[in-house]
């Protein structure tokens, strides 16, 4: 089969890879990036593992072609840690016991982070509408709610 | 999986690529790849243009065109849209509103296409290339049209006038038992002089409920004078069925949720 030059920003970093064509954004993350941070739960956009952030917006890498991304600023779950310190949502979530198995985690956080980066003090209905396409089987979802009413609090202590 | 992705810059090129076998055009891909990444084989080749017409969004003198690839999460937050906000989004989560688009919303099955139900009763003009048609003649036809639809238009509804209502078991987002669009004119003593009504997931894609809209004519919008348009919402309906509700359910429930809208 045909292989298509796909090349875009990972968590900041160019990446550039030769992938089939129809292959999706999922797929080239995990098994040609090596970036297993997205999970693929469905692949049917039901379940929001696999979400990443796309220019700033909220998508399914499931249900999104690699080649469509060319050019694009992606970000995932696995670049935002700094110099080994977790990030606000990251600490949140340990903290909370907003994760057990941990597979829907990273989606969740990045549905949580683009909910913090506009709308930095959500309300609790913010929030579960922000994680509404986010499935999780273990944690019954309110520690999940509370991590990120949590790291909105404490992003706005740091910025006091 | 054999699928191969072709990008144009243009409508009329893509038109052209499309007449071939196993091709399809792909719009946000919620469905499309989805139905690819299920093991549907019968496509083999997506179709996609790059013209950023189709992403328009344009506003002026009470007419509104949306172009095909606008998606759910731009009208949802265009402030000159407020009154289709709600069916917006009501169409998946936040992701899928992100990539869900106008014109996949148009081509989507029973449970699914929402917010045609809005357009529907809106009464919203399909445009593809070298044709406008009204919508109604549009979704009788999607089963065989492969011209990319470029947009569509309509007149703004005023706020007070139109009115939306998705009714799901999963909160807040959840596929639709029925989703629900009207659109009414009345006079200052509130006497209805025309009525438009859409159903969604009343047949295998949107329809307007005629019986109810011809008895609401004349009526003040009280439950004793909108019991017959209540009573005839179900002619002609078809209701799928799925695992979120069977069609005798839908069916049962429609005056229900109908009346609830029309007194809200
Ligand atoms: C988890 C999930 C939840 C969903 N929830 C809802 C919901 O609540 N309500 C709802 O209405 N829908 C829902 N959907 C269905 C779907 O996301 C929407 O209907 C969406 O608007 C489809 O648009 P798209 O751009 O993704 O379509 P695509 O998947 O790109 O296309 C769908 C079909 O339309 C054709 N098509 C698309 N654009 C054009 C065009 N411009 N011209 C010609 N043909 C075209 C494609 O060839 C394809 O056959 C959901 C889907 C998923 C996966
Ligand atoms: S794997 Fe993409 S939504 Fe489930
Ligand atoms: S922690 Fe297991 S699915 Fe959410």
């Amino acid at each position: 089969m045909a292989k298509v030059p796909v090349q875009f920003t990972l968590n900041g970093a160019e990446k550039a890879e030769f992938v089939d064509s129809g292959t999706t954004l999922l797929h080239a993350l995990r098994d040609k990036i090596g970036d297993t941070s997205p999970k693929g739960g469905c692949h049917q956009g039901t379940c929001g593992a696999c979400s990443v952030i796309i220019d700033g917006e909220l998508r399914l890498s499931c249900l999104t072609l690699a080649e469509t991304c060319n050019g694009a600023e992606i970000r995932t779950t696995s670049g935002l840690a700094e110099a080994g310190v977790l990030h606000p949502l990251q600490r949140a979530f340990l903290d909370a016991f907003a994760t057990q198995c941990g597979f829907c985690t990273p989606g969740m956080i990045m549905a949580a982070k683009v909910l913090l980066d506009h709308t930095p003090n959500p309300s609790r209905e913010e929030v579960v509408e922000a994680l509404s396409g986010n499935i999780c089987r273990c944690t019954g979802y309110e520690p999940i709610i509370q991590a990120v009413l949590r790291a909105a609090r404490a992003n706005s202590q740091n910025a006091a | 999986m054999a699928l191969t992705l072709q990008t144009f810059s243009t409508v009329k090129d893509a038109n052209a690529a499309l007449m071939a076998e196993g091709t399809r055009y792909l719009g946000g891909g919620t469905l499309a790849v989805r139905a690819a990444n299920e093991g549907d084989v019968s496509v083999s080749s997506l179709v996609r243009v790059t013209e950023t017409s189709l992403s328009a969004i344009a506003v002026s003198g009470g007419d509104a065109r949306l172009g095909a690839s606008v998606t759910m999460a731009a009208i949802a937050r265009h402030p000159e849209l407020a009154a289709l906000a709600p069916a917006a989004r009501a169409v998946g989560g936040p992701a899928i509103r992100n990539m869900a688009t106008v014109g996949g919303n148009l081509f989507a099955p029973a449970p699914y296409g929402d917010f045609t139900v809005a357009l529907l009763a809106l009464d919203a003009i399909v445009a593809t290339e070298d044709s406008e048609v009204p919508i109604q003649t549009f979704l009788a036809g999607r089963d065989t049209s492969r011209a990319i639809v470029t947009g569509v238009t309509f007149v703004l509804p005023r706020a007070e006038s139109f009115r939306f209502l998705k009714v799901s078991r999963v909160k807040p987002k959840g596929v639709s038992v029925l989703s629900i669009a009207t659109l009414l004119e009345r006079t200052a003593d509130g006497t209805v002089t025309s009525a438009r009504i859409a159903l969604g997931c009343m047949a295998d894609r949107p329809m307007r409920a005629r019986a109810a809209e011809k008895a609401l004519l004349g009526c003040k919008l009280t439950a004793e004078e909108i019991a017959l348009a209540l009573a005839a919402a179900g002619e002609g309906t078809s209701p799928i069925t799925d695992p979120v509700a069977s069609a005798w359910y839908r069916n049962e429930v429609l005056p229900v949720h109908l009346g609830r809208l029309l007194l809200a």
